[in-house]
């Protein structure tokens, strides 16, 4: 539960009219007591509380024209603290342009202190200049509402910083469209400095020996590579080096095809790579040569391994007849891999699925 | 106010069985099918956007008198306030409730409930129904958690043993499985109805109760595998496995678990269990309806002419109908009766 301060007391202020500005106008219009105009008597009633150093003002059951009562623009009641942004989003105009970009204001709320910034900006001085900033780098419009869902940060980053931080990508070659859809990719992208971007295009391009064109491929691919910590990365590389034993070429091709290999739990990749190499027999080369099996589910590689077991299938030695190829025991939907691979219905298959 | 979500989310209240794949936590899997159905539910469309009203002052002309009218008028306005990006979607949390839970390392039917049906739950599993499973055993082997996954603590030749030998092991467990149920059921065995209750293999224990194996036989035996059907009561996937080691240490050798699969959950079978690739709201609706109408379809049956539903075989059945539908008061009145005579 986050309680909010209400920031939108000065736009009250521009809305409604403050106690002295009532004060003065009772002063012209007032007229000594039993005014009868043709609508009746009105009251007026003060919503805001007075300040006790004033002068004392007209009393609240003064006497008030029709016209003065009509022209009287009452403020919203906004609480002063609240856990949502729902009680402020009909009377901002941040807020109401954001639920029409497509934020998830919802999801934001619930983050600390996110709720309370977006109320505090300003939508003509603090908002627009970056969305146009975003608008001229590539990004989709589309894809606003998603950035600003996951990065509501972007939105108090200074913009000289953003400039900067597009121009260092630029000057390392990456070209306008791979920069866009590298930051509509991975929203954190440009709140991180320079000098961190630097450090991680480094890393990279060292520790996988690769040239600098393959290296651009890699994290236009996978940007987030770019945002997140290098440690998982480190271990990961260790992993598959000494655990599994890749040699490095064979790495720096895994890699320029599956770069998720980079970020993935440890303990999964060894799962897989554990039940392909052991269980099912596969070499080394086979598997680089397809690697998007180290990117499958290793419930479905067992499920699907273990059917084609049952029907005398499991072949996948690329000199031998009857081979299946790792691709399709992988990426191909149930129905599919079914008919063509294993020649069986989809009935068998689930049969065969409650046997395990 | 029943919006599209809410008549979706009252289609899912109900039990259904799904397959639990082994290498998973049952956690996991309860957590993957409540948020299968939240997709299901909050993909219905949301309801219409509200309007609030909002007045705005109007100049009017100044009449020739002097004295101006000031009018308001009434403008209709989209009300944020209510917008699924700004209340979230309708539904955030579903209640799923799990029925007797399987371990990692077994799968099988899995009981589970949606929002009032998890109540039906419960009495359900408060009726001592009956579960089978199929175990694969290995001989030769001994482990501390007694799975093929464990730590192995000893090796034994397993030559000696025949289908004959086995056979009998398991013939005299059984037996004094059978013991054992006749004394938690606490029924006087000089009567003819409990004569009769034993006799149809209907005997169910009272209140509290050890794991008991109603039912125990030799599928299949290739030395060193083989696989036995149980049909038991209260137990525990951990006691399974200590049974096979048990089975093992009385032919003189040892054995161990390779693997456990519920087959039945109560009146859950296998048969209409949802595969992972099933757990979604259509398919959780329409296994609901199945298992629905099948029940009303046994009901049917048993409440025919109406001459004998004082036998306690009926009134069992009776009971464990009732707790499924979740019909307490029936519940109640049958389990505190006297049903197993004398």
């Amino acid at each position: 539960m986050v309680s909010y301060q209400n920031p939108l007391s000065h736009q009250l202020r521009d809305g409604g009219m403050l106690l002295k500005e009532w004060q003065t106008a009772l002063g012209t219009n007032a007229t000594p007591v039993h005014t009868h105009t043709h609508s009746g008597h009105f009251y007026l009633i003060f919503l805001s509380s007075p300040d006790l150093d004033d002068a004392p003002g007209h009393s609240a059951l003064e006497e008030i024209s029709h016209e003065e009562a009509v022209r009287m623009d009452i403020p919203a009641a906004l609480p002063p603290v609240s856990i949502s942004l729902k009680d402020y989003v009909n009377e901002s105009e941040t807020l109401s342009k954001l639920v029409q970009l497509g934020v998830q204001l919802w999801k934001l709320e619930q983050r600390p202190n996110v709720g309370s910034m977006l109320l505090r900006l300003d939508f003509q001085t603090d908002v627009t200049p970056r969305l146009v900033f975003l608008k001229q780098l590539g990004v989709e419009d589309s894809r606003l509402g998603y950035l600003i869902s996951h990065n509501p940060f972007i939105l108090t980053e200074s913009l000289e910083n953003l400039q900067a931080r597009v121009a260092y990508l630029r000057s390392k070659k990456f070209s306008a469209e791979s920069v866009a859809s590298m930051v509509s990719r991975a929203p954190y992208l440009l709140n991180f400095s320079v000098k961190r971007m630097d450090n991680r295009l480094g890393f990279y391009q060292q520790q996988l020996g690769l040239s600098a064109q393959k290296t651009r491929d890699v994290v236009v691919r996978l940007p987030r590579l770019l945002c997140g910590s290098l440690e998982p990365v480190k271990e990961n590389l260790k992993i598959c080096k000494l655990e599994m034993g890749f040699r490095e070429n064979e790495l720096q091709h895994i890699v320029t095809v599956i770069p998720k290999v980079l970020t993935a739990n440890k303990r999964k990749l060894t799962q897989i790579f554990d039940y392909i190499h052991n269980t099912m027999n596969i070499p080394h080369d086979l598997i680089v040569k397809f690697p998007q099996v180290l990117n499958a589910k290793y419930l479905r590689i067992k499920e699907r391994h273990l059917f084609l077991q049952y029907l005398d299938k499991a072949q996948y030695d690329p000199a031998k007849p009857n081979y299946i190829c790792l691709d399709k025991l992988v990426s191909l939907p149930d129905e599919a891999f079914c008919t063509e691979v294993a020649s069986a219905t989809l009935k068998d298959f689930e049969l065969f699925q409650k046997t395990m | 106010m029943t919006t599209p979500s809410v008549r979706v989310f009252h289609k899912l209240e109900g039990l259904f069985s799904i397959y639990k794949p082994p290498g998973v936590h049952w956690k996991l899997v309860r957590d993957t099918v409540e948020t299968n159905l939240l997709k299901g539910i909050n993909a219905a469309p949301p309801p219409g956007p509200r309007q609030r009203v909002q007045f705005l002052a109007e100049p009017t002309s100044v009449m020739a008198e002097g004295s101006s009218e000031l009018t308001l008028s009434a403008a209709s306005v989209p009300a944020l306030a209510h917008h699924p990006l700004v209340s979230g979607p309708e539904f955030q949390h579903i209640g799923v409730g799990v029925g007797h839970r399987l371990d990692v390392f077994s799968s099988g039917v899995l009981v589970l409930g949606v929002g009032q049906a998890n109540k039906a739950l419960t009495d359900l599993y408060r009726s001592h129904v009956t579960r089978d499973y199929t175990l694969e055993g290995e001989l030769g082997m001994a482990t501390d958690n007694f799975s093929h996954t464990g730590r192995l603590i000893e090796r034994t030749t397993y030559d000696h043993i025949t289908r004959d030998k086995l056979e009998r092991v398991l013939a005299m467990m059984q037996g004094s499985n059978q013991k054992a149920l006749l004394t938690y059921s606490k029924v006087d065995m000089s009567t003819q109805e409990a004569y009769e209750l034993a006799v149809k293999g209907e005997l169910r224990p009272d209140g509290k109760s050890p794991p008991i194996m109603t039912g125990l036989r030799l599928l299949h035996f290739q030395p060193p595998h083989f696989t036995l059907e149980v049909q038991c009561l209260n137990e525990t996937q951990r006691y399974l496995c200590r049974i096979l080691h048990e089975v093992g240490l009385e032919l003189r050798s040892t054995a161990v678990c390779k693997g456990v699969r519920r087959t039945r959950d109560g009146p859950f079978t296998i048969q209409h269990a949802l595969t992972h690739q099933h757990w979604t709201s259509p398919d959780v609706i329409q296994a609901i309806r199945q298992y629905r109408s099948s029940r009303k379809a046994g009901k049917a049956k048993h409440t025919q002419p109406g001459k004998d539903t004082g036998t306690a075989s009926q009134r069992q059945e009776m009971a464990e109908e009732a707790a499924v539908t979740g019909d307490s008061h029936r519940l109640l009145s049958v389990l505190t009766s006297k049903a197993f005579g004398s």
